[in-house]
């Protein structure tokens, strides 16, 4: 099969614009993509795009320029941006298509996301009695996986510490300014033994691709970055999710560990090949447990990992070097194509002041979140 | 003084109180709450272990946002664990009884009803949790 091409990335800066809305990002997105890629709207054959909660991403053609085109709109939670890009690489693996867009946007209120019992299949006690935070969801997962495989607090800071650091040197990162250790572990208790450094925040934010075949690349003369695996999977049995009144005490897998092992087999590599990843990190906890989901390392080694730097910019698998949700933030839509932007971004050479070292050839990206979803993609140049 | 549970069908009282799940007609797996609506025909009604073991636990900082979180006004950290029930099933609910600093994996722990809120007429809400008991492994 030839391979799906990413021609062009464009991307809304993250964090908080005032007077701007998800759309009005998720449009400026598309054309800084067009912009990228060399090419117009109406030479754009399809697209997919979502939001979580910021709006149907097909009235951007209004915005855009009413072509005609097919434009699908994308709502599957936190994997909305990954099942956007899975879909329209699908659409030119098909033959049906040579050139699209995949479009994820958000713009979440300020504070915690607020869910409410009954859209999650849960009876109204379980919300007033106070367990409907995913931060106690996060704490426990962690706290959990702490005790089994010997992971400190303080490596749950260096986490942290990363993050704020490589977020100082990306431009469309929201918290720019680095943060240290000790502020990271001394800073308020959240939910034991997460502090307020370690949580990622709702936020805004806009990214699009541009995709292609590879005749169609080729033909436009780019340096073509090729997209060799999308997947997206959901939970298996056991598996440990956000909202749960009780858990089956036969634990099981992940729905990481699947888009994972499935990424890999679909791209022909493994975890070693990987020269620059970017991990789920809505608090440094998911980055930890998700080194080991996806493969990277065995459950417990992550505590050596981090004491040696192995995932900072200089290291041997650098992590989230854009400062991953923990310096951007989290728009639900946007999160997981903001992954692949970066790492294309590293892939061309382009990360400046956060540029891994090198020369990377192969990146990996992963999503994860509620209820039990994750994407993965590969790309290779 | 009158008492009302949060919701009706999740625990029976008495000197030592249990949790009522439901066991999977087909599965044999049990889970907590016991189900209602059309998906509670494929469950049997089950008395859940009343003691058991901490499988983790967290702490809630600050006040959740209401709504949902329907608790006292005035605002206390309470401490959320799941607990492993032997064989059966791994529950979530409120821990009492050991500051919030010495809560530890693996300790032994007993089905507790708990005061949750007391309402403007004098009624006591209750709700499940649990409390450190004797080791008995």
């Amino acid at each position: 099969m030839s391979d799906v091409c990413i021609v062009g990335i464009g991307i809304h800066r993250f964090g908080r614009t005032d007077g701007v809305t998800g759309l009005d990002m998720g449009v400026a997105a598309v054309r800084s993509a067009l912009a990228d890629a060399g090419v117009e709207w109406p030479d754009i054959q399809f697209a997919y795009g979502g939001s979580d909660a910021s709006g149907n991403a097909d009235t951007m053609v209004s915005r855009l320029g009413q072509t005609g085109l097919q434009f699908i709109n994308v709502k599957n939670g936190c994997a909305t941006g990954g099942s956007a890009l899975f879909t329209a690489a699908s659409s030119i693996q098909s033959g049906a298509y040579e050139l699209g867009v995949a479009v994820g946007f958000d713009k979440h209120p300020r504070g915690a996301f607020d869910p409410k019992p009954a859209e999650w299949g849960l009876p109204d006690w379980y919300g007033d009695a106070g367990y409907m935070l995913t931060t106690q969801f996060f704490a426990t997962k962690i706290r959990r996986y702490m005790e089994l495989h010997g992971i400190s607090q303080r490596t749950l800071g260096l986490v942290a510490e990363k993050a704020y650091a490589n977020g100082a040197l990306a431009e469309h990162a929201w918290r720019r300014a680095p943060v240290d250790l000790d502020t990271i572990l001394a800073s308020q208790m959240v939910s034991d033994p997460l502090t307020k450094f370690m949580f990622c925040s709702p936020a805004e934010g806009a990214v699009a691709l541009i995709l292609a075949s590879e005749r169609k690349a080729r033909e436009m003369g780019a340096a073509p970055i090729r997209l060799k695996a999308a997947t997206m999977r959901t939970r298996p049995p056991g598996s440990f999710e956000v909202f749960a009144p009780s858990l089956d005490v036969e634990r099981g897998g992940t729905a990481t560990a699947l888009a994972s092992r499935a990424a890999f087999e679909a791209a022909g590599v493994g975890p070693e090949d990987i020269d620059v990843a970017q991990l789920q990190d809505t608090e440094t906890g998911a980055e930890i447990m998700h080194m080991a989901e996806n493969g990277f390392c065995a459950d417990g080694e992550q505590e050596q990992w981090l004491a040696e730097g192995r995932t900072r910019l200089d290291g041997k698998l650098p992590v989230n070097t854009d400062g991953g949700c923990l310096a951007c933030g989290e728009p639900i839509g946007a999160s997981g194509l903001r992954q692949v932007y970066e790492n294309v971004i590293q892939l061309r050479g382009a990360g400046g002041a956060r540029q891994v070292g090198g020369d990377p050839k192969t990146a990996y990206s992963h999503v994860y979140g509620a209820p039990g979803v994750s994407a993965v993609t590969i790309l290779t140049r | 003084m009158a008492t009302r549970p949060i919701a009706e069908g999740l625990f029976e009282g008495g000197p030592q109180p249990r949790l009522i799940g439901g066991r999977h007609r087909d599965s044999g797996k049990y889970v907590f709450p016991l189900p209602s609506g059309a998906e509670a025909a494929d469950y049997d009604e089950a008395p859940l272990s009343p003691t058991g073991r901490l499988w983790s636990y967290t702490v809630q900082r600050f006040r959740p946002k209401s709504p949902p979180y329907a608790g006292p006004e005035a605002f206390e950290p309470y401490v959320v664990g799941y607990v492993e029930l032997p064989g059966q099933v791994i529950v979530e609910g409120r821990l009492v009884g050991c500051a919030l600093d010495d809560w530890r994996i693996g300790m032994a722990l007993r089905t507790v009803i708990l005061p949750f809120l007391t309402e403007e007429d004098g009624t006591t809400i209750t709700i499940h949790g649990f409390e450190p008991a004797e080791d008995q492994a």
